[in-house]
């Protein structure tokens, strides 16, 4: 089934309870089995909000310009009309943030990916135990299984956390800046994992990040997003022009081809200051 | 392994709950006295169910607000508690379960106060309940409750004030086999609520979002939670007043030995609750016999210490 759509945002506009102005504002947005899109956009400009309505944690707005604030749509039925559990099925999330209030190891974090297969009093079944080994083996996390989970460093928590969403054997991974604050071999590296399991397991992949060029590299398609709006969209080459970028982000660049993609550079603003 | 350090540690302190007391039974009449089977064994499994139906919401609430120092008791059940037992005895409310009714009421009535509070907090359409504001509601409530509490006790009669104010720290000296019934009958059905939520509540630790993109359905859930957790609490304090640190120590205690997981946490925590109180219920009436002392002043003196250590723990880690 390759190329089936998965996700659907059509115009969509939402705004969170008593919020002033619209989070978002007639954003589109298509991803497919296969696919790598990455979405750009400074702070603040509608990302993770544009992640959750995906999902249907946020409605749609009641009337937007059009009347209805659009319509989001996993496999073609609406996102509201999904239970939680049975989107958990095919969509693995790996949010921002998330709280470890209580010590646990590797493997049983992973096990949590596989919470949304399990019958309501029924046991952990030999299926999941062998779901979350391969899981862990696909990110290279195997031999991290029986650590503390506090123990990580940075990037083999994000490689855990990847691990826990490929538990839940997902036809879609949305990620939302999972390499902040890692480091360029860390980084490096979750781009490419991710690339790869779009590639050899025809996943959907949308990847909230601020790398602009390793966006541009590993992405089939990008969305920039600004003030809840789009910016600019389609492949690295049609999207990350330096109109688009200086405009969205306030900064002079340059832009460079590299490998057949568009890779920035930014300026240097006060040159008279040596 | 550890299993069988629980059950040994069971069927320890029910056989020192039946043989130990005031009263000498010969240990060969242990079976046919009737100071046993009226008195001491009804007190032992009124004392069992009150301990784990403690240490069961500990754990719920505790992963519920997500803060691992929560006790049911504090959001504001006891002091609704105590408010209800403080009026029936200060108003001679007549009858025998007129003090567990009224406290009864008290702690729901509280309840509902808090569960109110915590929804407005959430804003939105149909109402989220925000956990922050569930555990500062419900300290506000209990402060407001145990005001007025102060303030009946202060006007009231010294035998009257001795009585409320030894109710307020807990004890089984009401215990019958109508009681046991009366909780055998209430309590399963917020206890298999909260079993069933055992594997969305290993989820809501990680926080609401997380949660939910892990399949939880964390509004239904919150909501299921927190209303078992506290009739349970509720049922616990009418049966034997405020007994303190059950369900702050006891949840710890458990995810020591036994790990994280609800699916164990919650029958251990059942257990080990069960064990701890019938073995304070004991020490409370043996130490300075005949007289009795309040359970909660027990698990107090022994709650406080291990608090301090799990405090400690918490923060040097």
């Amino acid at each position: 089934m390759d190329g089936q759509l998965i996700v659907a945002v059509r115009d969509l506009t939402c705004r969170y309870p008593g919020a002033a102005r619209d989070a978002l504002r007639e954003v589109s947005l298509e991803v497919s089995a296969g696919e790598f899109h990455a979405v750009l956009g400074p702070n603040g400009s509608g990302k993770t909000t544009l992640l959750r309505a995906a999902l249907g944690l946020l409605r749609p707005a009641a009337g937007g310009a059009g009347g209805a604030g659009g319509r989001v749509e996993i496999f073609g039925r609406p996102a509201s009309e999904w239970s939680r559990r049975d989107l958990a099925r095919v969509v693995g999330v790996v949010p921002q943030r998330e709280e470890n209030l209580f010590p646990q190891r590797v493997r049983e974090t992973v096990l949590l990916g596989r919470y949304p297969h399990l019958s309501l009093f029924g046991g952990v079944r030999a299926e999941d135990r062998d779901a979350v080994e391969r899981a862990l083996t696909a990110c290279d996390a195997i031999e991290l299984g029986d650590r503390w989970l506090w123990t990580l460093s940075g990037g083999e928590y994000q490689r855990v956390r990847l691990a826990r969403a490929l538990a839940q054997e997902p036809k879609l991974l949305m990620l939302d800046e999972p390499t902040m604050s890692l480091d360029l071999r860390h980084e490096m590296e979750l781009f490419e994992l991710v690339r790869g399991l779009v590639d050899a397991r025809r996943l959907g992949a949308l990847m909230i990040t601020h790398h602009v060029n390793l966006a541009a590299r590993f992405a089939d398609e990008v969305l920039i997003l600004a003030d809840g709006r789009v910016a600019a969209r389609g492949t690295p080459a049609e999207a990350l022009t330096r109109e688009t970028i200086e405009r969205v982000f306030s900064w002079p660049v340059a832009i460079e081809p590299f490998e057949g993609r568009p890779q920035m550079i930014p300026l240097r603003q006060r040159k008279d200051v040596p | 392994m550890k299993y069988l350090a629980l059950a040994a540690a069971g069927l320890g302190t029910l056989t020192a709950a039946l043989l130990l007391g005031p009263a000498d039974v010969p240990l060969g009449d242990i079976v046919r006295s009737p100071i046993v089977w009226q008195l001491r064994l009804p007190r032992a499994v009124l004392g069992f169910l009150v301990g784990g139906a403690l240490g069961v919401s500990g754990v719920a609430l505790q992963a519920l607000v997500r803060n691992p120092l929560a006790d049911p008791f504090l959001l504001g059940l006891s002091g609704g508690a105590g408010l209800g037992a403080v009026m029936a005895i200060a108003l001679h409310f007549p009858g025998p379960w007129a003090l567990p009714l009224a406290a009864f009421a008290g702690a729901v009535g509280a309840m509902a106060l808090v569960y109110r509070l915590g929804l407005m907090g959430g804003g939105g359409e149909g109402g989220e309940l925000d956990p922050r504001v569930l555990l500062l509601g419900g300290v506000a409530v209990g402060a407001f409750a145990a005001a007025i509490t102060t303030a009946i006790v202060s006007l009231a009669e010294a035998a009257e004030l001795r009585n409320a104010f030894l109710w307020l720290w807990g004890g089984f000296s009401g215990a019958s086999w109508t009681t046991v019934w009366v909780m055998l009958v209430y309590a399963p059905a917020p206890l298999v609520v909260i079993a069933a939520a055992a594997r969305p509540l290993d989820l809501l630790v990680l926080g609401e979002e997380p949660a939910q993109y892990l399949g939880a359905d964390v509004r239904r859930l919150k909501r299921l939670v927190y209303l078992a957790a506290s009739l349970l609490t509720a049922a616990a304090v009418a049966m034997a007043g405020v007994i303190g640190f059950v369900g702050l120590i006891v949840p710890h205690l458990c995810r020591l030995v036994w790990g994280r997981l609800h699916r164990t946490l919650l029958p251990t925590a059942f257990l080990t609750g069960g064990i701890l109180v019938v073995a304070a219920d004991t020490l409370a009436r043996t130490a300075v016999a005949p007289r009795e002392l309040p359970v909660g002043i027990v698990t107090a003196l022994i709650g406080v210490p291990v608090f301090a250590v799990l405090l400690r723990r918490w923060t040097v880690s």
